[in-house]
């Protein structure tokens, strides 16, 4: 059944790209555009390589579960201070927050790299890749039955747990954002912050929160690309352009997380039809390659043209908030 | 504080010899007031008087200077807009604070940690019962960007009522409405207070003042006037009592030389996007050698009269303009913006906010001074020099204080930059020069440089045109004042032999006749209900 494997591949192409969406989503709802984004999933993932190869190197016998939660956890902590870094500069200090965003891009994938390599060293392997497949059989542990139900156990049961969490995160996010009280606060600040500050809202203190969460999300990417998708195996520079793809992904889902899910899985497909085409050549490939690009531009030209309110990004989106002052 | 008995004589909230300066601004002089429930209150004065400063310390947004206030009784502090939430005080600014992609709903239960789960269906319940009990027209759900100006202020209203809201302040709720709207709001207005509310009203229209309020407190000039009860007072004695004494001011006035028809303004009609008239049927004629004032409460449509001649503003009528070196008559209607500057028609529009349409703030006086001149020069390069030169006669006649011709404009104080804004349209030698508050924030030197100024263009026989809201000056100042009133022309007096309680009866006459029968249907459908 090769659709069914095409469309397995494409969810498990998809869910980093899930990630970082609806961590972006997330903090652009408070009026932040984060471009660091690409940067904060690089540090993601090589967060969770140093936990992994730490304890590879120094437990005798791997725990299961410790397996999993020390690579997760420093991963996050990696990438919660990466946007920490963003939120001190822009909301403290008032900085541009494009400028900011891609000098954290440039930072973070540089770290991957820097740290990448060197862990390659210190194995003392010639190649610039660090193999950690130990660590990812425990992440890609799948529910036991899926192989047996054919192909709706190919796609919809083989995939591991975090990939589920993506799932459920961007549901839950989606809910959070159009259903309780805070996303209403939320949605308010990046909207129209003078008008959430005389509300009473610490305009402040959600963009923060917004934009460390997010980050921590986004980050959760970059360690499912490197655990599950790339079975273990970091290697420098391999994450590619998911990270800006998955920037793309926050407009065609129209700032909805739940659309991202579809989108997520649209785009992978996308990003890897050109290998269940035959006889393309690489010229012919790289142009498959585009697609994801080109279905973004199409649908800002179709969204912006139709201009309906609820299709735009937050008012206030990139913008600074000074409390008005007399 | 809601479970507690509202004594009938004590008032909702009392001022006592509250103070509020801004550096060396006084925007309040002990000033003191009182309202009870059940009754309106208006806050009446010119712009600038200190009405909304006054409102702010009471909801919260400033802190006074010195003085108390009192809320049924008692000594409160006000430090944030929470706080006055917390002593049930609502204000409806003039400017809404509203978030467009939310609904009615949304906004107003926004910031708000009620009880209970998350439930805007609840919500849009009590919603409408507030609505019905009061008397407005609102649909929870309708998002606010497809609302009319007056529905967004139909939901701040109730943003304040949702809250508990017993004390209302309403800065200047009629500014954007219609006479329809204005009369439904006045009803609603009355049946809040039938319910014991106690109401401040912040204007600057007679007429609203006299049919709706029980009590006035007048302010003039920062400075408290005293309080008249409505049913006792008459338009001219509360005119007097806003506009304050005479003050001489030793402006020197020549007499105009040869004055000739130079602008003929003939029945100009212009509609904001809302469909609301902001210029009905206005006619004068500016003459040259000859300064004309125009006074009027700001917002009366002095502004898109000056940009209708100035090709800014699209209006319906005729503008026809004398030119003197070529006897030709044109009308300025059909022209763009560009080719009304060559013909000699100035606008200085020094605006409310002076950074903001006439200058670049980023940029130096040389090429702010370019701005006007960009077109002059061959090829692809700017000329440089000449804006020099001009620059730096423009600070040296002008006493512009400033390091350099190559300093950024923002870092000049107001005054300077107003000098350079003017400066650069007097350069042009212009025929028709239009000025709009150009000594708003000014100190007495400064604008006494700028009257100067135009006193020098008008004895080189320009028509001036010059739109102040200090009437001592535009009495001393201008040879003719026209008086514009909800975008028509009140009056036209001399500048001469008028005197400052003619003026202000007349910045409000039109629009007393106008309302008067509005009022009268309004009241009779009061009446029948």
């Amino acid at each position: 059944m090769m659709w069914a494997g095409f469309l397995q591949r494409a969810i498990m192409q998809g869910i980093p790209l899930l990630y970082g969406s609806t961590g972006e989503i997330i903090t652009e709802k408070s009026g932040m555009l984060n471009l660091g984004i690409p940067g904060i999933m690089y540090v993601g993932g090589i967060g969770g390589v140093i936990g992994a190869f730490l304890y590879e190197q120094n437990a005798a016998v791997l725990n299961p579960l410790l397996a999993v939660l020390i690579p997760l956890l420093c991963s996050m902590t990696g990438s919660l201070l990466m946007g920490l870094i963003y939120s001190f500069l822009t909301v403290t200090l008032r900085a541009n927050q494009n400028v900011t965003g891609l000098a954290l891009t440039t930072f973070g994938v540089g770290f991957g790299n820097f740290f990448g390599g060197s862990l390659a060293k210190l194995t003392g392997s010639d190649v610039p890749s660090i193999n950690l497949t130990a660590t990812s059989a425990f992440f890609r542990t799948s529910l036991p039955f899926s192989d047996q139900l054919g192909w709706f156990g190919q796609i919809f049961l083989s995939h591991s747990f975090l990939a589920y969490a993506a799932i459920v995160i961007a549901l839950l996010c989606s809910f959070i954002l159009t259903k309780t009280r805070v996303g209403l606060h939320l949605r308010a600040v990046g909207e129209n912050p003078a008008t959430a500050d005389a509300a009473g809202i610490n305009v402040g203190k959600y963009k923060y929160l917004a934009t460390c969460i997010g980050s921590m999300i986004a980050g959760l990417g970059g360690l499912y690309y490197v655990m599950d998708y790339a079975n273990g195996v970091w290697s420098n520079d391999g994450f590619g352009d998911r990270g800006w793809l998955a920037i793309a992904l926050v407009i065609f889902a129209v700032w909805r997380p739940n659309f991202g899910i579809l989108g997520s899985i649209l785009f992978g497909g996308l990003y890897i039809v050109h290998n269940y085409i035959r006889d393309l050549d690489v010229s012919g490939q790289e142009l498959f390659k585009m697609l994801p690009y080109v279905v973004t531009i199409l649908f800002l030209v179709i969204i912006s043209i139709r201009s309906k309110r609820e299709a735009q990004p937050p008012a206030h989106l990139g913008l600074p908030y000074f409390r008005e002052e007399r | 504080m809601s479970g507690q008995e509202k004594n009938e004589g004590v008032p909702a909230i009392r001022l006592h010899n509250i103070s509020k300066r801004f550096g060396s601004v006084i925007a309040n002089d002990s000033v003191s007031l009182s309202v009870r429930h059940g009754e309106i209150l208006s806050v009446l004065g010119e712009n600038g008087s200190g009405k909304t400063t006054l409102m702010n310390m009471i909801a919260g947004i400033y802190y006074p200077d010195s003085g108390q206030i009192f809320v049924d009784g008692k000594e409160v502090m006000i430090r944030s807009p929470k706080d006055a939430f917390r002593y049930q005080i609502g204000m409806i600014h003039q400017h809404f604070k509203l978030v467009d992609v939310f609904s009615a709903t949304e906004n107003i239960v926004l910031g708000l940690e009620e009880e209970g789960r998350y439930s805007l269906k609840r919500s849009a319940k009590r919603i409408r019962e507030i609505s019905e009990q009061y008397g407005f027209d609102l649909d929870p759900d309708k998002k606010i960007y497809e609302m009319s100006v007056s529905e967004k202020q139909t939901v701040e209203i109730i943003k304040v009522l949702y809250r508990g809201a017993d004390i209302l302040i309403l800065d200047e709720p009629t500014a954007v409405l219609t006479p329809q709207e204005t009369q439904k709001l006045f009803a609603i207005l009355r049946r809040m207070r039938d319910d014991g509310k106690a109401i401040i009203i912040i204007t600057h229209k007679l007429h609203e003042v006299l049919s709706l309020s029980d009590e006035v407190a007048v302010l003039c000039k920062g400075k408290y006037a005293g309080t008249v009860k409505t049913a006792e007072t008459n338009e001219s004695a509360l005119t007097e009592m806003m506009v304050g004494k005479k003050v001489t001011l030793n402006i020197e006035r020549s007499e105009p030389k040869d004055p000739q028809d130079r602008l003929e303004v003939k029945g100009i009609t212009c509609r904001s996007r809302e469909g609301v008239e902001l210029l009905r049927d206005v006619s004068f004629v500016a003459r040259s050698g000859e300064i004309l004032g125009i006074a009027g409460i700001a917002g009366s449509g002095q502004r898109e009269l000056l940009e209708a001649i100035a090709g800014l503003q699209h209006v319906d009528g005729e503008i026809l303009y004398h030119n003197p070196k070529t006897g030709q008559i044109d009308n300025l209607c059909d022209k763009t913006p560009l080719q009304i500057r060559e013909l000699g028609v100035r606008l200085s529009f020094v605006p409310e906010d002076r950074l903001g349409m006439g200058l670049v703030g980023n940029m130096d006086i040389v090429d702010n001074i370019m701005l006007r001149s960009y077109k002059k020069g061959k090829g692809i390069f700017l000329e440089r020099s000449k804006p020099k030169n001009l620059a730096e006669q423009i600070i040296r006649d002008l006493e512009v204080v400033t390091p350099s011709a190559s300093t950024p404009v923002r870092r000049l104080s107001g005054g300077n930059v107003q000098k350079v804004l003017v400066g650069r349209e007097i350069a042009a030698s212009p025929k028709v020069l239009m000025a709009a508050y150009p000594v708003r924030g000014l100190d007495i030197n400064a604008s006494f440089t700028i009257y100067r100024l135009f006193n020098q263009q008008k004895e080189n026989g320009t028509a001036v045109i010059f739109v102040g809201e200090d009437l001592d000056v535009l009495l001393a100042l201008c040879d003719r004042i026209m008086v514009i009133s909800s975008g028509r022309i009140a009056g036209t007096v001399d500048a001469r032999t008028a005197t400052k309680e003619q003026i202000g009866l007349l910045m409000t006459k039109n629009t007393t006749d106008a309302y008067a029968d509005v009022s009268q249907k309004g009241g009779a459908a009061d009446a029948a209900q």
